[in-house]
């Protein structure tokens, strides 16, 4: 497993999906053999019919044996089969990650807080159990007691350990997860078997699968398409009688399973567990395919500032001189007071001088580093030579300056105002020396926007999503980089009340809002909205309150989820597009095969110029078996995905899989006929 | 002016009619059926004068049924309120004619024959109106005024109550009322179909259609022959018979009595009266949703099927097979020369596409692509544009699924006019598309394996199969036009035919307002620039599509081994 290494991306791009080995047919069709148990296939009615028609045709090919019979016979449950190795492959994908996880879970014993033993099988929630470092955590629970560095890549795929410390929205422990150092005391939080672990290992095999109300509504309509043919068929049979033309079984239940929705019908429950597979590559856990539906109609996303929209901290953008100080001299002593200074502000500062103003990085031997703290609010650096260099914000080095009877320029007060009103923060320079002080100048830290956030966010307005920064800085400065941004609204200043109260607004009105979130205020949020991801690093509150779990804690793939929410339905309503469309050329083939020989004019409907009529309905059956296997690749990946407006997709995807779909199996069927007319019998 | 010319001008002149009237007629119906505010009857005459919105001819309509008509309903109670109503007409008829013999002015007519009785019960309720009978030998005037013509006005108002309901369901949000059925079907009578029925009564009068009490004349022809002329009230039913699609004759021989169709442009006219409300209902539709754009995106597609079906059709009439035919300039079998070809199929193509069933030609004896395509009509499920209501309703479920399957290509949970398209909205769309195809398919198939129903056939082969399947395609998408070449009038084509009308009406029916039920209880969606557009050129061919695909689907085999078979010999 591979995950992005940092926390929290500075590139908006799409996080890489973790590379997948090619589909694995062997062990597929092992599970396809097994599925062909007819309880299991009543859930998908379509392949029922199928499986029925295909014990039909086998008992007709023994009791009045034929090549063309058999040929049926056999093509059919192929079909079968096809359509379960399509679901066996899907859920394969998910065996090797459970097959990880269930090792994380491994774990025996657990000691409590006495110093006695008990099999982590019996803990239950409220029980408090001690780990020291190099131990398992025996079960879910938050930290009560203590800090220490955990490794949880046996969830995550993420090397670096995490801290995890009682208290605060970094107290949730997961199972089957290390301990590196230090000691805590866990509060375990589930029962066993209903651990974190334990959900992700179902849901990752597909083994709790629900089916959603979308696939259900579709299952619904293929269901009475497949009735409508099957009474095509049956009332055909007196039809043909009266006209002298009577029909062996044989051919009518070839002329029933192509005709039914199979394509789709095979492909559909693969399609659905492969939505959650392409999350779960993202490191995303859906806790329901329903969250991943409610994805795709997600019309408002509620994106925290920080870490989603911009990066995670403020950078230095410019150097502002005041009184008789020059640029380059704010700049000189700006980065001698930053060289010692780790905070991502300090190394911003450093890197603008260097870009800037060509100032390479310099060795301070004892020199002394003043670090930030709460009191003083500011940080630099007393040099050799005797300077004291101070920054921090405005207040603290101006009062420091004045306690040394430091003259204050007068423009001071108006740098800051004005980097304040375009939404920066103003950090303000001073130096002192030999007794004296005096302000050298502002360094303008800004809120720093994710490269192509913008283009990103103009593509969610296309697929008409409403954006909504949520920040808790004044409005006026949220509104300038919401500006820069494009994002279409702010929320600020906003307290977990106000996001609640804001969801709450939009789905009165109707609409479908997704957020992500990861403290414990933020549970009665992420419950509300419709698709809400909690942070793995998050409370266990938000993880139970959100209906998808990021292990990345990258707040950035809500747009990613969305997409593949859309992907998903995208590829259910293609692919019945496509398997419908598909019936014209059947009928075009299997009728004049059927009828020509009664009326011979009907022959002129045998268009593809098919050799005989056993030759054309064994085509017919072949090609709508072959196409299940060729679109497999297709139902897991799914159909490609460009944002646009839904004019622009629809058209684009009726013309690819509506007139695709009538024309392909034309052309494969003819080639299909091709090559059966050498079989002797048939031909 | 060459026939050709003619043949163009006379559509022209439809189509513009129909243009010029949907505008003002389909917005007089959204303000019938929007309660609010309520249409301020004329102050004239004084038993029109009411409060609160309703007539006093209204008023005392709900009074003898013994309605609130302020109060709405919940969709089970509009079901019933239509089932119930439904019920009592059946019951009602089917009495009527058993007893017409000892009513006044029966005309000398016997009482009808139960099994006949029952179908044409059936039939009139329905609003299909096949005749399985000779109207002018059977029935007396009392049950042609009191029971057909009545059924001609109450079914269509059934029809367009369920459309209108249907439209609530999309037009209302979160509420469980979807408006009273009893003073939907009132309105639309005395509202609607009462006064424009009066009126075209009065232009056909003009254009020479009969309208007395006479029980008919001896006329000696001019061979010196001796002919008995059946006469009757026949105008006043004749507007109601296109206006409300219902199409059942007063004589046999349909608008091609001339009678009942004496000239070319009465004929024409009655195209006109047939169409014209179903071709309005869309606008109504936008009108009461909100949305202009997406009764207009409804039109389209009606209209482009049509347009598709009256091209093919008269090309197929035209370019009938064999010399003297050519030299004839087309077809002319079975039609009456008063009309000619042109008008024969546009009036073929209009009757079939509208529920109507009413005649003046014999389709039996249309080239077998003629008669293919009207047969195909039907099979669209009368929804382009339809009867009145029903085609409406039809269309609606259509665009549902539809919107369905497309919406999923958008990648949304698929929705329309803000409604979400989840398990139940599809359940009740997928039924609604299930059931026509079952009866028809199913009628057909009893009918040609049995020994009853074959012995009706009075053709063999194609064209025999053609005939059955014409008749159970035209019963169970509540049409009436007859084939013929099939003696239908035998206890299994009355009870079969019978059945077919019934659950080929009130199945969907019942579908289409549980649906609305659903649809008004949801909320609304908001529309975004990732909701389909279903107002756009790019919907409406893909409705049209689907409602073909779906057709075609069903029926090709069928069809291949009928008329096609007999147009590919």
């Amino acid at each position: 497993m591979t995950a992005a290494l940092d926390r929290r991306p500075v590139s908006a791009a799409p996080t890489e999906p973790r590379p997948r080995a090619a589909i694995e047919w062997g062990p597929a069709l092992a599970g396809a053999v097994r599925k062909l148990d007819p309880r299991g296939l009543v859930r998908q009615p379509v392949v029922f019919v199928v499986w029925v028609g295909s014990v039909f045709s086998t008992v007709l090919a023994i009791t009045d044996p034929s090549v063309f019979g058999w040929l049926i016979a056999g093509w059919l449950w192929l079909t079968v089969l096809f359509a379960n190795a399509a679901e066996a492959v899907a859920e394969g994908r998910g065996k090797a990650q459970a097959d990880t996880l269930r090792k994380a879970r491994q774990t025996t014993v657990a000691y409590l807080l006495d110093g006695s033993e008990v099999p982590a099988a019996d803990l239950r929630p409220g029980m408090r159990v001690v780990v020291v470092a190099g131990q398992v955590i025996p079960g879910d629970g938050d930290v009560v007691e203590g800090i220490a560095s955990v490794d949880e890549s046996a969830i995550t795929g993420e090397s670096a350990p995490v801290i995890r410390e009682s208290g605060g929205d970094r107290s949730a422990v997961t199972g089957g997860t290390t301990v590196l150092s230090d000691r805590i005391v866990v509060e375990i939080t589930s029962k066993p078997g209903e651990t974190f672990v334990d959900r992700m290992i179902a849901l990752v095999e597909g083994a709790s699968r629900q089916r959603t109300p979308n696939e259900i509504a579709l299952n619904i309509l293929l269901s009475s398409l497949t009735i409508v043919f099957l009474i095509v068929v049956i009332t055909l049979q007196p039809l043909a009688i009266y006209s002298g033309a009577e029909q062996s079984l044989t051919t009518l239940i070839a002329l029933v399973v192509c005709l039914i929705p199979t394509t789709i019908g095979a492909l559909l429950s693969a399609i659905g567990i492969a939505g959650m597979d392409r999350l779960v590559q993202r490191n995303v856990l859906a806790m329901s395919g329903r969250a991943v539906e409610a994805a795709g109609d997600v019309n408002t996303l509620l994106l925290d500032k920080t870490g989603t929209i911009t990066l995670g901290n403020r950078q230095a953008s410019e150097f502002v001189a005041v009184g008789a100080a020059s640029e380059a001299e704010v700049a000189d002593a700006a980065q001698l007071a930053s060289l010692a200074d780790e905070t991502p502000e300090g190394r911003s500062i450093v890197v603008l001088a260097k870009e800037r103003y060509g100032l390479r990085g310099r060795e301070l031997d004892s020199a002394v580093f003043v670090p930030f703290t709460a009191q003083t609010r500011m940080s630099g650096v007393d040099l050799p030579d005797g300077r004291q260099l101070r920054k921090g914000a405005a207040g603290a080095v101006l009062a420091w300056v004045r306690a040394q009877d430091g003259p204050v320029p007068p423009e001071v007060g108006d740098v800051v105002d004005g980097i304040s009103a375009a939404g920066g923060t103003p950090l303000l320079l001073a130096v002192a020396h030999g007794g004296s002080a005096r302000v050298l100048g502002v360094i303008h830290l800004k809120d720093v926007v994710k490269e192509g956030m913008a283009e990103r966010f103009a593509e969610l307005r296309r697929m008409g999503i409403r954006t909504v920064m949520i920040t808790g800085d004044n409005e006026r400065t949220a509104r300038a980089i919401a500006a820069e941004a494009g994002i279409d609204d702010v929320l600020a200043e906003a307290t977990p009340e106000d996001k609640l109260a804001l969801i709450q607004r939009e789905q009165s009105g109707g609409r479908l809002v997704a957020m992500t979130g990861d403290g414990t205020n933020d549970a009665p949020a992420l419950a509300q909205a419709d698709v809400g991801v909690a942070m793995n690093t998050g409370t266990t509150a938000a993880k139970e309150a959100g209906n998808m779990v990021d292990l990345d804690s990258d707040p950035t793939k809500l747009i990613e989820i969305v997409e593949i929410g859309k992907q998903l339905l995208i590829t259910r309503g293609s692919l019945t597009t496509f398997s419908i469309a598909n019936d014209l050329a059947k009928y075009f083939a299997i009728l004049p095969a059927m009828f020509a020989g009664v009326f011979p004019g009907l022959d002129a409907l045998n268009v593809m110029r098919l050799s005989s009529p056993e030759s054309a309905i064994l085509s017919a059956v072949v090609f709508n078996a072959l196409i299940i296997v060729a679109l497999v690749p297709l139902a897991l990946r799914g159909v490609k995905y460009r944002p646009a407006s839904a004019s622009a997709m629809l058209r684009r995807n009726l013309l690819l899989y509506g007139v695709g779909g009538v024309v392909l199996p034309f052309v494969g069927i003819k080639i299909i006929d091709l090559l059966v007319s050498l079989i002797p019998g048939i031909a | 002016m060459s026939s050709t010319a003619a043949s163009w001008l006379q559509v022209a002149l439809l189509v513009a009619a129909l243009v010029a009237v949907h505008k003002p007629l389909g917005d007089w119906m959204a303000r019938v059926f929007t309660t609010d505010p309520a249409p301020q009857p004329p102050k004239w005459p004084f038993w029109w004068r009411g409060g609160g919105g309703h007539w006093r001819v209204e008023r005392l309509v709900y009074r003898a049924v013994g309605v609130d008509a302020d109060s709405e309903q919940r969709w089970p109670v509009y079901l019933r309120s239509v089932l119930a109503f439904s019920l009592v007409s059946v019951l009602f008829l089917y009495l009527l004619q058993r007893v017409q013999q000892w009513l006044p002015l029966d005309n000398g007519m016997a009482g009808v024959e139960p099994g006949s009785a029952w179908n044409t019960a059936i039939s009139f309720v329905t609003n299909t109106n096949w005749q399985g009978y000779s109207g002018e030998s059977t029935m007396g005037h009392l049950v042609q005024m009191a029971g057909l013509a009545v059924q001609n006005f109450v079914s269509a108002g059934v029809g367009i109550a369920v459309a209108i309901a249907l439209v609530r369901g999309f037009a209302r949000s979160g509420t469980d009322r979807l408006g009273n059925f009893w003073v939907d079907v009132t309105r639309a009578i005395t509202r609607l179909l009462l006064p424009l029925a009066t009126l075209a009564a009065v232009v056909l009068v003009l254009g020479g259609v009969v309208q007395n009490l006479s029980s008919g004349t001896d006329a000696t022809t001019l061979a010196g022959a001796t002919q008995f002329l059946p006469g009757g009230p026949v105008a006043s039913q004749e507007a109601i018979k296109e206006l409300g699609t219902n199409g059942g004759g007063f004589y046999n021989a349909n608008s091609a009595h001339p009678f009942e169709g004496p000239s070319a442009w009465v004929s024409l006219f009655q195209v006109f009266l047939l169409l014209v409300i179903p071709f309005s209902l869309p606008r109504t539709f936008g009108r009461m949703v909100g949305d202009r754009r997406q009764g207009l995106a409804i039109v389209g597609v009606m209209a482009g099927l049509a347009t598709a079906s009256l091209a093919l059709t008269s090309w197929a009439q035209a370019r009938a097979g064999g010399a003297a035919l050519q030299l004839a300039g087309a077809a002319t079998e079975g039609q009456e020369v008063r009309f000619g070809g042109p008008l024969s199929a546009l009036f073929g193509t209009a009757t079939t596409l509208t529920s109507t069933g009413a005649v003046n030609s014999m389709h039996d004896s249309y080239t077998p692509t003629g008669g293919m395509l009207v047969l195909a009509n039907m099979m669209l499920g009368e929804v382009a544009p339809g009867g009145v209501g029903s085609g409406l309703y039809g269309m609606l479920v259509l665009a549902v699924v539809a919107v369905f399957v497309a919406g999923l290509m958008v990648g949304r949970t698929p929705e329309y006019l803000g409604k979400k398209l989840g398990r139940r909205e599809m359940t009740l769309a997928s039924l609604y598309v299930l059931v026509t195809p079952v009866l028809v398919l199913t009628g057909t198939a009893v009918a040609v394996a049995t020994d009853t129903g074959l012995s009706s056939l009075l053709n063999s082969g194609s064209h025999g199969l053609s005939e059955v399947l014409y008749a159970f395609t035209s019963a169970s998408n509540n049409n009436g036009s007859a084939f013929a070449g099939l003696s239908a009038n035998t206890p299994f084509y009355n009870t079969a035919l019978g059945l077919a009308m019934a659950f080929g009406r009130f199945l969907p029916i019942v579908l289409v307002v549980a649906l609305a039920g659903r649809l008004a209880a949801q909320g609304r969606a908001p529309v975004t620039a990732g909701t389909l557009p279903t107002h756009q050129p790019l919907f409406v061919g893909l409705l049209g599509a689907v409602v073909l695909v779906v057709v075609g689907l069903t029926y090709f085999p069928a069809l291949a081994l009928g008329p096609l078979a007999e147009a590919l010999a």
